[in-house]
Parts: structure tokens; C-alpha cells; sequence
């Protein structure tokens, strides 16, 4: 560029010789250069204005396009890593002790309708009563036919019937994805696992919740995503609960008992090995409870948790140890029998108003004397026995892991007089349920300690607190293993297993008070084996009638110990436990009646 | 200098915004792999869960007892007996030179796909 000087001397010569003044050129062409300087400064200005325009532009248009892709868009988590896919199932499986499953998940479908979307309601109608015979063809032509926008026809359908459905060709009939709770073994444990249903439903998903047993108990741990797929361990053994409820339907229907029950628990660790109550249902098709009429008649009622009865004579164990513990008494002291006693007014007999005379506090038990019995519950005193059976769990619902379990509640006198004190010593006035039982009877089993009974596998003894000290528990076992050698159990005799154990035959109450005569609640609680005992098991029959003889017999010798000791011959195998000889017992320890 | 250091840092960002794209799309190849996989692997769950309850209800003991008395006469199986309980100086000790060999095992569990 050429730059104009301010003052050009062809000029300035110019302007002198016409007597003009040479600073207006100077100022003309200071003023035009300053026009120059002012436009390139307002095109450079003009320019970076537009390049900054420009700019806003793009970045509001970067920022308005993001946000309409964003609107667009559907949601997504960011990802850090790739996590395994840990939730398996809505509902974690429930196995046995050896991992062998009791409940699983099944993915199966539901089916559903939605009318406006159907082009022969009819026929779809009628096609559907012919798949499932249970529905009602005028019910769902009317469904069908009528203003109803959506309704449910099967929650739950099974493959084949589904491939049924979709044969029909029906656009208006739908599937929607289900999760169903399947127990495979039927019938087995169910009143351990309960049952579940749905809770809220939807078309795509619902949830699978438990509605009684185990499941409904363990709702929450079973449904928290965080435990994973890890399986609920249980301490049944499917094996051993199988045969436990096969011998005892069998049992039960020998010995014409209308409801029968069963506890096998392992006397160090509180767990229950098998567990039946029967007549039993099929959880995966959960009976609907009854509404009228009495809730023990229901397949249901779990007989040996629920079902609190007046277990007998298995009671008198109890007094006798707490004596011994006492030591108001031993094995060996000789008390009077022989009648006639009255306490508080009321008579006191014996089993067939028999008189056993002088007898041996071990004869007492091996020959089930109530009088014996009750004599030395009058020296313990009301206060003591009280506390005693408190300590052994007896005022209070089994801590079973099962909902119905709080239901269990031992039903005790209101006022716990002298009467009262000799009934209950003998097993009258106080009723609890099979698993009370069980759970007092392993207390003397394992030397004393009182150990809770649990549904969950565990691994370690349970140190349970004391309530009697081992010498105390070794006589009670002793006693108990005369019952069976010698005493009104004989039919409970294992070889090889030294099955020691207690009978008690109890007279059912009327409702309205009172006893039946030929209506009975036979048990036996047997321990084994019993130099060494490891499993207490309980066996009660409801009204059982042992009809070979030429009249029926009830006691609890002729009905419900033949049936534990089939249970135990059964058993005791499937649980490795190896038959032995039974220690010979020195003499002068045992002193041989009378 | 001034230019040849400007030159040289365009260079280098050119080349770490590609080895940072590159990594990128290969993470992204990677991710989507492992979301098949876990796809396949939440199948072959599934599978495995009705295969296991399929298990369960085959070889529960009432369908087994029942096995065990209609083929009684082949197979003459009775329930365990306390008496069957052996010692292990009863059973004979298995041959050195024979030692148990499974060639051929069999993966079923994509056998049967979506039953």
C-alpha cells in the first residue's frame, strides 16, 4: 500500500504560489487518513462480530440439538464395567441339607384377553373351555362379548397348553411372562415350604410371594436380590422326610388314626431332620382354608406345630428328672403307689385302675405309674415344676421358622394348684404341641442343655443352656431305656439302635368339656441311640385304634410305638448311623424291678 | 522453532484423539460382546433351572418308589436295612491298573434348546 505523505510538496509549492495555507492540505490528508484507519477498524470489527456470531450460533445449536436428542432418546444407564448378571430369579431356591431342591422357579406364561382385539369371541370362547375344562364357556362368551376391556383367564399355564392357546388363533387372547414357584417333590415337607402365590400382578411380570410355612417366614430373605442366587438351606433331609411320611401314612392308616405327626430332630444342633404332619396337601395347588367348621381338620393344620395337644404319660420324664436333679429322689428310691390318692378332692388312678404297690422311681416310669409320678410332683411343688418346664420351653411357641409356628402356644392352667402339679406331671392339663415335645426330650438327650429347634441347616452343636446337669440326663436316659427293654414300649425295640423312649396315651377333651372314652392322642418320644443318643423322635397318633386283638387297644404301646420303631428301622440307615451293640449296663447301677 | 513446536502438538493431539477414539470403539466392541455373552449365559441359566427342576421332579422319592416296586422283579430293590452296613476291610480294593477313564463326556445342558 502507498502511503500518501501528509504534506506533498508538489502541492504545498502549488498552494504558496497561490497564497493559500499549506496546513489545510496537511489537515485534508490527516483527515482522510483517519477515514481510512476508522472503516478497516469497523470491517475488522465487523468481521470478528460475525465470526463471534457465528460461534454462538453453532454453540446454541449444539446445545438446543443435544437437548432435542436427548428428549428423543430413550433413557439408558452409563455403564463403568460390564457386571454379571447376578439376579437369577425373583425368589431364591429352597434345598434340602444335601442341596437337593424343595422349591425352584419355573418360567412359564399367563394368559389374558383383551376383547376389543377379538374376531370370534365365540369360538375363542368355546375353544378355551375344551383346553381348560375348569372354565365356564357361557362366562367367558359373556366376558367376551360384553364392555370388558382386559381380563385375566389362567395366571398360570403350563408349555403345552399354551401352544394349545396359540393354535386357536386368536390376535385377542395374550401371554404374559410368569415366574411360578414349583415344589417338585409334591406333597413332601409341605407343611414345612407352605406354599406362595402371586401378590401384584401385571402383564409382564408379578410377584411371587409366600403365603404360609417357610416361604411366607423367609419372605424377605428370599426375595432380597442381594443373597443372589444362594439357596435357602434347610436341615430337612429329603430322603429321610420322605420315608419318615411314608411309614407314617402307612402307619396311620393301620392303626385307623385320623391325623398323625412326626418330629426327628438331631439332639446337639436343634435341627429338624424330618418333620410330617398328616393328612398333608400339595403346595404347589395350596387347598384354600377352611371356613367353617374346626382348622385342625384341615390338611393345613400342621399337626406337629400347630397342634397343641395333652401329650400324656411322655411327660412324666420331666418330673422324674427334675427330682432326680433336685435330688429329692434317685433312680432307686422306693415310693408308694398304691392308692387311693386324692389331691384337691379329685381321685388319682391308674391305667386300668391297676395298684403297682412300692415301686422304684425307674419302675414308676418303666411301668407309667400316675400316682408315683404325681407323689413325687407334690414334693417338687407347684412353684419348681413351673419353672422347670418353663426352662424347657413349654410355656412358650416353638422358635420354629415356620409362620404357623407362633400359633403353637402351649395352653397352661390358670392357676397352677397342687391338682394341677400332679396332672401335669403326668401329662394332663397341659397341652403343647409334638415339637415341644421333641425339643424336651433332646434336652435330656444331650446331656441336659435345652437347644432350640431350627428348620436351617447348621454346622455346630447349639450350646444351649443347662437344665439339668449330665449325671440327671444319663439317668433319664437310662429310664427311658428300660421303657422300651422291658416297660410298656416293647414294640419299640430296634435291634442295634437301643431305642429308649416314653409312651403316653392321653383321652382327648370334649369341646364341651370333659373326656371322650374312646378317643385317644397316642405318643411316643423315643431318644436313640440311647447309650450315645444323637436323634430324638416323636411320633403322636389322633385316635388311633389297633384293631388285631378281639377288642380295639388305643394306648400308645400298641399304636404309635410299633410305628416309630418301623420309622427308626427306616430311618436310622438313611442317616448313616450304624447299629451297635448297646454297652452292657453294670450291675447294681439298675436295680431289676421289685 | 515457534512453528515447528505448533506443528509437532497439533501432531500429537491429532494422534491421542485416535488412539482415545480407538480405544473407545474398542471398549464399546468388547462391551457389546460381553452383553451377548451374559445374554447367552443368562439362557443357559434359565435352561439349567428347568433342567434341575425337571431333576428335582424326576428323582422325586415318590415317582423312585414307585420305579423300585413296578421293576421289583429286575431290579429287586429293597429300602435300606440296618443290617447292610459293611465294614471297608469288606470291600475289595480297586485294581491299580484299571483306572476309570470318561472319554467322551457329553455337555447337555444346550442339548435341548428352549423347551
Amino acid at each position: 500500500m502507498i502511503r500518501t505523505p501528509l504534506r506533498p510538496l508538489a502541492r504545498i509549492l502549488l498552494a504558496r504560489d497561490k497564497g493559500e495555507n499549506p496546513d489545510a492540505i496537511e489537515r485534508e490528508n490527516i483527515r482522510l487518513r483517519h477515514e481510512q484507519m476508522r472503516d478497516r477498524a469497523r470491517r475488522r470489527a465487523e468481521g470478528r462480530l460475525l465470526v463471534l456470531g457465528v460461534m454462538f450460533f453453532c454453540g446454541f445449536a449444539l446445545i438446543g440439538g443435544r437437548m432435542g436428542v436427548l428428549a428423543q432418546s430413550e433413557p439408558s444407564e452409563p455403564r463403568a464395567s460390564a457386571a454379571g448378571a447376578e439376579i437369577l430369579a425373583q425368589r431364591a431356591d429352597i434345598v434340602d441339607r444335601h442341596g437337593r431342591i424343595l422349591a425352584t422357579n419355573f418360567d412359564t406364561h399367563s394368559l389374558y384377553a383383551q376383547p376389543q382385539q377379538m374376531i370370534e369371541p365365540e369360538r375363542a370362547a368355546r375353544a378355551l373351555a375344551e383346553i381348560f375344562p375348569d372354565l365356564d364357556e357361557a362366562r367367558l362368551v359373556r366376558d367376551f362379548t360384553g364392555k370388558r376391556k382386559f381380563l385375566w383367564i389362567k395366571k398360570v399355564i403350563s408349555p403345552e397348553q399354551q401352544q394349545q392357546v396359540h393354535d386357536i388363533g386368536e390376535p385377542g387372547l395374550l401371554f404374559g411372562p410368569r415366574e411360578m414357584r414349583l415344589y417338585p417333590n409334591g406333597n413332601l415337607a409341605a407343611h414345612v415350604l407352605g406354599g406362595a402365590g402371586f401378590g401384584r400382578e401385571g402383564v409382564h411380570a408379578a410377584e411371587v410371594i409366600g403365603v404360609a410355612g417357610i416361604e411366607k417366614y423367609f419372605d424377605e430373605r428370599l426375595r432380597d436380590p442381594a443373597y443372589g442366587a444362594r439357596p435357602l438351606e434347610l436341615s430337612l433331609d429329603l430322603t429321610v422326610q420322605a420315608a419318615t411320611e411314608h411309614v407314617l401314612a402307612g402307619g396311620m392308616s393301620i392303626m385307623n388314626a385320623k391325623g398323625a405327626a412326626a418330629v426327628l430332630m438331631d439332639v446337639h444342633t436343634g435341627e429338624i431332620i424330618a418333620i410330617a404332619s398328616l393328612p398333608d396337601f400339595d403346595p404347589n395347588d395350596r387347598p384354600r382354608p377352611l371356613t367353617s367348621g374346626d382348622a385342625a381338620d384341615s390338611p393345613l393344620f400342621n399337626r406337629a406345630v400347630q397342634g397343641v395337644y395333652e401329650l400324656g404319660s411322655t411327660f412324666k420324664i420331666f418330673a422324674i428328672a427334675q427330682a432326680i436333679e433336685l435330688g429329692l429322689v434317685d433312680e432307686n428310691t422306693i415310693i408308694d403307689t398304691s392308692g387311693p390318692m386324692r389331691v384337691g378332692g379329685f381321685p388319682i388312678g391308674e391305667f386300668h385302675n391297676k395298684n403297682y404297690g412300692k415301686l422304684s422311681t425307674s419302675d414308676i416310669i418303666v411301668k407309667s405309674s400316675n400316682r408315683g409320678t404325681g407323689r413325687i410332683a407334690l414334693q417338687i411343688g407347684p412353684e419348681r415344676q413351673q419353672t422347670f418346664l418353663k426352662s424347657l420351653g413349654l410355656f412358650e411357641p416353638t422358635p420354629l421358622e415356620i409362620i404357623e409356628a407362633s400359633g403353637g402356644k402351649p395352653l397352661l392352667p390358670k392357676r397352677w394348684t397342687d391338682l394341677s402339679a400332679v396332672t401335669i406331671s403326668y401329662g394332663h392339663g397341659l397341652s403343647s404341641s409334638p415339637l415341644h415335645l421333641a425339643a424336651g426330650y433332646a434336652a435330656i438327650a444331650n446331656g441336659g442343655r435345652m437347644i432350640a429347634p431350627t428348620l436351617l441347616r447348621r454346622d455346630a452343636p447349639q450350646e444351649g443352656t443347662r437344665v439339668m446337669s449330665e449325671s440327671t440326663a444319663a439317668a433319664a436316659r437310662r429310664m427311658l431305656r428300660r421303657v422300651v427293654s422291658s416297660g410298656t414300649a416293647s414294640f419299640g425295640e430296634v435291634p442295634g439302635y437301643a431305642v429308649g423312649g416314653k409312651t403316653g396315651t392321653a383321652d382327648k377333651p370334649k369341646p364341651q368339656g370333659g373326656y371322650y372314652d374312646d378317643k385317644v392322642i397316642a405318643t411316643f418320644a423315643a431318644v436313640f441311640p440311647a447309650h450315645d443318643p444323637r436323634y430324638v423322635l416323636v411320633v403322636t397318633l389322633d385316635e388311633p385304634t389297633e384293631t388285631s386283638g378281639d377288642k380295639p387297644r388305643r394306648t400308645a404301646g400298641w399304636t404309635a410305638v410299633p410305628v416309630a420303631a418301623e420309622i427308626i428301622t427306616r430311618v436310622a440307615p438313611l442317616l448313616g448311623l450304624r447299629p451297635s451293640v448297646e454297652p452292657a449296663q453294670l450291675t447294681g447301677i439298675t436295680l431289676t424291678s421289685n | 522453532m515457534r512453528s515447528l513446536f505448533y506443528v509437532l502438538s497439533a501432531l500429537a493431539v491429532i494422534a491421542l484423539a485416535y488412539w482415545a477414539y480407538h480405544e473407545n470403539y474398542r471398549t464399546q466392541h468388547v462391551q457389546s460382546q460381553a452383553d451377548r455373552l451374559e445374554e447367552q449365559i443368562a439362557l443357559a441359566r434359565q435352561r439349567l433351572r428347568v433342567l434341575n427342576a425337571e431333576w428335582a421332579y424326576l428323582n422325586r422319592p415318590s415317582r423312585l418308589r414307585e420305579l423300585a416296586e413296578i421293576n421289583f422283579e429286575r431290579l429287586g430293590l429293597m429300602p435300606l436295612q440296618p443290617y447292610q452296613f459293611g465294614r471297608i476291610d469288606q470291600v475289595a480294593f480297586p485294581p491299580a491298573d484299571q483306572p476309570l477313564i470318561f472319554d467322551n463326556p457329553i455337555d447337555v445342558s444346550d442339548q435341548e434348546q428352549d423347551p
